[in-house]
């Protein structure tokens, strides 16, 4: 662990989870430009739908935690130190932050626009 | 993987960075590395050079992937008679409970890289003088290079009483047998955790594959007979074979005062020499003579040493240069290099080599790449400055979910790859998570050569 390469990272993620990396890169590339579309076609964040989506972070962050403690076959007391809390807040918040744009997404390109949300910024 | 001058430059001084420097480093060599992650590879050296890698095992299979990356036409030949590959790491997981023993086996054959034969014997005689080996079956194969790596042989039988066949019977485990020994292992400590009663730990007195994996087992367990309430009713001693519990002496100290705090009993100079099954004990040789200790499990680490073959051919350690290795038939390589000291032409990766530490999966993985481009280089003409420091790593675990990524080299100094964010002593999940994810990804990729 000397060295740091993402070439060195892509493999290893290809060994982690095999024929699975490239639908699940391609859905988090996806997604992602859903959201930026959406975000294009309505010229700003429409501030309801945000705060509605803002609602799917809590149990987003939580199924995040939930899936790294499977995986790693972990407890949910294991926190040892700060590492821990770094590793623990950053896998909630991408949870989270997740959760959020794909509720904001799927909302926004399933109902269409519309008129009554106020824009965040225009 | 090619290695542009700048990285070159940015990988040694990262490499002789102080730790505080070098998580900066890290940020740094990640733009450089991300920015060549086009560049041309640099081209493969011509040759018709014949190298034989005797052993596919980790550090056989990393060899001729890194070999077949870097040469061309060069014969290369892996020569092993086991079709299964093991992903030894993983043995203290499933003996843990935490994974099935098909969590440890694959196929040899899905790693050999395409160019490179597989002869699927075993090595019968090593005639360095003569640079060829001797199969099984009598083939003679010539080589301009040889790389030893054939692994080490474990001894149950010089432990009195002891078969392989007793492992989940009597009380009696061994992770180290294989993935089904592993397996039968959990289910003995499991039902020992179940009741209580005694539990008796040891290591042996040779050099062994990693050391961290005897103290790991023991913390697994006491942290099993907690978790079932059972701990009140048990008693946990570690039997250590000198007066240390750890070759590096910080990390030594580290697990005594774990150990202390946790309630597990310590003895040193204990080396098993016999155990009666029937009776449930077991024989320690100590400074004063003979100890019987009775257990109600017990998990039995047998002797280590070099494979007959190398035993009986000039590749060991002499006596006169180094007692205890020629006695246990280790490689006689240099230190730094890998290169054997009086045949020039081979070299010795992985378990069999007579260096100091090492024996893990970590040091395979620092250690081929340094053998690997010394033949390249001599192959090519020039010298390689390439030098192996002895780093190895071991995540001791120390509890379910928790470990120590404890990383050190020859002269015994820690060296943490994230300091100041994983620190090498302290007992966390993040390490956990990396022994229990990460850590198999990036074995099976240095199998490829990719990492």
């Amino acid at each position: 662990m000397k060295e740091l390469d993402p070439r060195i990272l892509l493999a290893v993620f290809q060994e982690m989870l095999g024929t699975m990396l490239w639908p699940l890169l391609a859905l988090v590339l996806l997604g992602t430009l859903a959201f930026l579309l959406l975000v294009l076609r309505e010229r700003g964040l429409r501030s309801r739908r945000l705060v509605r989506a803002q609602l799917l972070a809590l149990p987003g962050g939580a199924l995040a935690l939930w899936i790294m403690a499977s995986v790693s076959s972990s407890g949910f007391t294991d926190a040892g130190g700060p590492a821990d809390w770094l590793l623990i807040i950053l896998v909630f918040a991408l949870g989270a932050a997740g959760a959020v744009v794909v509720g904001y997404t799927l909302a926004g390109w399933l109902s269409g626009n519309s008129r009554s949300d106020k824009l965040i910024n225009t | 993987m090619p290695v542009t001058p700048a990285q070159r430059q940015l990988i040694d001084s990262l490499l002789h960075a102080p730790s505080g420097r070098r998580a900066f480093l890290f940020a740094a060599l990640c733009a450089v590395a991300a920015g060549s992650a086009t560049a041309a590879t640099p081209a493969r050296v011509k040759t018709q050079a014949r190298i034989i890698i005797a052993g596919a095992g980790a550090a056989g299979l990393t060899a001729a992937a890194r070999l077949s990356a870097a040469l061309d036409g060069a014969s290369i030949t892996l020569i092993d008679a086991r079709r299964e590959h093991f992903y030894q790491p993983g043995f203290t997981l499933v003996g843990a409970g935490i994974k099935p023993s098909g969590y440890v086996v694959s196929r040899t054959a899905d790693y050999v890289p395409a160019g490179v034969e597989l002869v699927a014997e075993r090595v019968a005689e090593f005639d360095v003088d003569g640079n060829q080996v001797v199969t099984d079956s009598g083939k003679r194969l010539p080589y301009d290079f040889l790389i030893v790596a054939t692994g080490l042989q474990l001894e149950y039988s010089l432990i009195e009483g002891m078969d392989t066949q007793l492992i989940g019977q009597h009380g009696i485990g061994s992770i180290y047998a294989g993935p089904q020994a592993a397996e039968a292992t959990w289910r003995a400590m499991s039902a020992f955790a179940d009741q209580g009663g005694r539990a008796v730990f040891l290591r042996p007195s040779t050099e062994m594959k990693c050391a961290g994996a005897p103290l790991k087992y023991t913390f697994i367990t006491d942290d099993y007979l907690t978790r079932r309430g059972t701990r009140g009713k048990a008693e946990v001693v570690y039997n250590s074979n000198n007066k240390a519990l750890f070759s590096v002496p910080i990390v030594s100290e580290k697990v005594r005062m774990l150990y202390q705090e946790r309630g597990i009993a310590v003895n040193y100079e204990r080396v098993l020499t016999a155990i009666d099954p029937g009776k449930r004990i077991a024989t320690f040789s100590t400074p004063t003579g003979a100890e019987e200790q009775p257990y109600d499990f017990i998990h039995v680490i047998p002797p280590m040493r070099a494979p007959e073959t190398i035993r009986n051919s000039p590749l060991p350690w002499t006596a006169d240069r180094h007692k205890a290795w020629a006695a246990e038939g280790w490689m006689e390589v240099d230190k730094g290099t890998l290169r054997h000291l009086r045949y020039a032409n081979v070299f010795g990766v992985g378990d069999i080599a007579g260096v100091p530490k090492g024996k893990t999966a970590a040091s395979v993985k620092w250690q081929v790449p340094v053998a690997v481009d010394h033949i390249v280089a001599q192959i090519a003409g020039r010298t390689s400055p390439a030098v192996y420091t002895g780093y190895t790593s071991c995540p001791l675990i120390t509890r379910l979910g928790q470990a120590m990524l404890v990383e050190f080299d020859y002269e015994n100094n820690l060296t943490p790859s994230f300091p100041g964010v994983i620190a090498p002593l302290e007992e966390l999940w993040v390490s956990w998570v990396m022994k229990t994810m990460a850590l198999k990804p990036t074995y099976i990729s240095m199998l490829r050569g990719l990492a």
